[in-house]
């Protein structure tokens, strides 16, 4: 049985805002059928203020699609366009309380939805960007595929690298035979054989152990190395916290909201990792608070 | 929930109260190791014994020394599978179907990477196999065939005994899990061409983690836990007494109330089947309901998600399941009903009554009641339905972005 807070029952078994509304005039079909997840979101919007004055939604799927679709529509009624559409799936997901990492899914369904709901109102073509695996790492919900365009992306070769990267198998670990699985298949497509022993070819650090303060402002440095890069897509970063290996930093501007902020924190993890010669992790600063929150 | 009402029973079954009963002493002053001299180990010896020739009347065997103790169902399915592989290492080809438990299936998925390879059966629409595709497949290459006598999700039931007469005149060694089979039909290994059979305990009343691996005698046998001398040598560590002894108590009454199956609790499903059937439209019985287990009733509900209806069951207080993907946490519905070409809409529908005999009239008449407003709240939420039907053409008139 889930683990599924009172706030996702209560919006399962009693649904807000369920069926399609009357003179809707923006709508959004999204979902996977294979996954057993649908949803059509109807919005009423209007023109003159561009706020949402209704919204309906009616969903095939599980207790947390039902949850999350009715969530969505609780939150985005009487927000402008704009507002809504910084709703994030995690919003949908903190509004709940929560969901169980499987069903993390659930509510990006409900961000796609509604994405698309807003461009069928304002005449846009929306198209899907995202696709979706078979969970791998339970512990911090990280599907198959996202590991998949990060072992190609990155040219990880071990377990290691992939926790690094994408946090798979960080935890309980549970789940290292099968990042091995992916390694195995992935490197086999460019004719490598998965070696299980590699170990990752670290620029040994050959200058003398740094002090707290060298490191800092090392990482400091580095960081300035790669801002150019981040400004051009009108975006920074943020040194917030150095941890022991991890390394927390605070993504602004357009890299914030970004589909890319992942991978782009994968880069600069690796441009640190070199530039030091150690083993760190860098973290989104949210985790920080996530943390201590836990 | 105690008071609830338990359709649920191909998962696992109450333990019975006698089998209880029976087992109580065995955590108490009945704790000696049944391999000592001393009279401590005697007596709990004398009920391993006991509880072996139980087993051994409930499945025909012709000698109960061919039965062995395991701590599971899977457990009993992987020694079956790997010991034919270890005794027969010439042989690297498996014969098995789409629609085995995981405990085969993820089995065999892992002998593929270590280099066997396996010919996995086809099922048809109602779950049926392919027997000229079977017999095309065996030959000396075929170290074991492993078909499951009763489908845990559809109930469906395949033509075992004659399985086994094929693979025998091949010869090639047969094994099958009967974990759903067993206590629910009658069996009689001794007039059969099986080799090695798994069943486990929680499936007929018993209680969880005791399973039993028969072997017929003379079949070459490589154990999967060497150490000591228990089961033969066949199975080391010591024996779980209680559920042992539990087990047998178990097989006892299973098959005293052999003949209930096919009579009580097949009438109870069939009211059931009928009552939802006759009820709610748009929904059909998968498998293939003329050959099938007598407690055993999948529905597939069109156009709604199996956990949302579990669910809205549960909170009346009634449990049952289903092939849904959500309610395994998995993307896919399955895979006995996506083997069986349902189709997705119907698929993640699916909904699984198993009964048993603690089952009564008044149960199913309860569930009866509370599935068709169920389906049609579900029903309203749904994007492919509208008013009392499905909408127009349903797979064009809705038709999400990447589905
Ligand atoms: C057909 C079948 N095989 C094997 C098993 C596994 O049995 P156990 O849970 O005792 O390992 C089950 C039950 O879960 C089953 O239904």
């Amino acid at each position: 049985m889930w683990d599924y807070s009172e706030k996702v029952q209560d919006h399962f078994y009693n649904p807000r805002n369920a069926g399609a509304i009357e003179g809707a005039n923006g709508t959004g079909d999204v979902g996977s059928l294979s996954c057993g997840d649908a949803l059509r979101l109807t919005l009423k919007v209007d023109p003159d203020s561009d706020k949402i004055l209704d919204a309906g939604f009616q969903t095939f799927g599980c207790g947390s699609a039902i949850a999350s679709s009715s969530a969505l529509t609780e939150m985005i009624k009487g927000m402008t366009l704009d507002d809504a559409l910084t709703v994030s799936n995690q919003d949908i997901a903190d509004y709940l309380d929560g969901l169980p990492p499987e069903k993390m899914h659930c509510s990006v369904m409900g961000r796609e939805a509604l994405q698309a709901a807003v461009a069928n109102y304002r005449g846009e073509e929306w198209k899907d960007d995202h696709e979706e695996g078979a969970l791998v790492c339970k512990c911090f919900a990280i599907d198959e595929v996202m590991i998949e365009d990060t072992v190609r992306a990155n040219n990880l070769s071990t377990v290691e690298e992939v926790t690094n990267y994408t946090k798979a198998g960080g935890g309980c670990s549970a789940c290292h035979e099968g990042i091995e699985e992916i390694l195995t298949r992935v490197l086999a497509e460019q004719g490598v054989a998965f070696d299980p022993n590699a170990k990752i070819d670290m620029p040994k650090a050959t200058q003398p152990k740094l002090t707290n303060i060298q490191r800092m402002k090392r990482i400091e440095e580095l960081l300035d190395e790669i801002r150019p890069n981040l400004q051009r897509d009108k975006g920074d970063v943020e040194l917030v916290e150095v941890d022991g290996k991890n390394i927390y930093v605070n993504m602004v501007g357009a890299c914030g909201g970004c589909q890319m902020a992942s991978v782009t924190l994968g880069g600069i993890q690796q441009h640190l990792a070199e530039g030091l010669g150690e083993f760190i992790q860098v973290m989104p600063s949210q985790e920080l608070a996530r943390q201590a929150g836990a | 929930m105690s008071t609830g009402i338990y359709l649920d029973n191909n998962a696992t079954t109450m333990v019975s109260p006698e089998v209880v009963e029976e087992m109580m002493p065995f955590f108490s002053e009945q704790y000696g190791n049944p391999s000592s001299m001393h009279q401590f180990g005697d007596k709990v010896g004398r009920a391993l014994k006991k509880a072996r020739q139980q087993v051994q009347a409930l499945l025909g065997a012709e000698h109960d020394s061919e039965i062995i103790f395991t701590s599971c169902g899977t457990e009993a399915d992987s020694t079956a599978i790997l010991s034919a592989l270890k005794a027969q290492p010439d042989r690297k080809d498996i014969i098995t179907t789409v629609v085995e438990h995981p405990a085969v299936l993820s089995l065999c998925e892992y002998l593929e990477k270590e280099g066997y390879t396996v010919h996995y059966l086809k099922v048809d629409k109602k779950g049926r196999l392919d027997m000229q595709e079977y017999i095309r497949l065996l030959s000396d290459k075929v170290a074991i065939v492993s078909v499951m006598w009763a489908n845990n999700e559809s109930g469906t039931l395949f033509p075992i005994t004659e399985m086994a007469e094929l693979a025998s005149s091949a010869g090639v060694m047969f094994h099958t899990d009967a974990v759903q089979a067993v206590g629910k039909l009658p069996i009689n290994l001794k007039e059969s061409a099986i080799d090695m059979l798994s069943l486990s305990g929680h499936k007929l009343h018993a209680p969880k983690g005791i399973g039993v691996l028969y072997l017929r005698r003379g079949v070459r046998f490589r154990p999967l836990l060497r150490g000591g001398h228990q089961e033969r040598g066949r199975r080391a560590g010591t024996e779980n007494s209680a559920s042992i002894v539990g087990l047998g108590k178990a097989c006892e009454m299973a098959l005293s109330a052999m003949a209930q199956e096919k009579t009580t609790v097949k009438a109870l499903r069939d009211r059931l089947e009928h009552g939802i059937l006759s009820q709610v439209s748009h929904c059909f019985v998968t498998g293939d309901p003329g050959n099938r287990l007598p407690n055993t009733c999948n529905i597939a509900f069109e156009y709604i998600e199996g956990e949302a209806i579990l669910l809205l069951l549960n909170k009346m207080g009634i449990a049952a399941s289903s092939g849904s993907a959500c309610t395994s946490g998995s993307l896919e519905p399955s895979h006995v009903m996506r083997a069986m070409d349902i189709p997705y809409t119907a698929a993640h529908g699916s909904v699984r009554f198993s009964l048993s005999r603690y089952n009564s009239q008044a149960d199913v008449d309860k569930v009866i009641e509370a599935v068709p407003p169920i389906i049609e709240k579900l029903r309203k939420l749904s994007p492919y339905w509208s008013g009392n039907g499905p909408v127009e053409d349903p797979e064009k008139a809705f038709a999400p972005t990447y589905a």
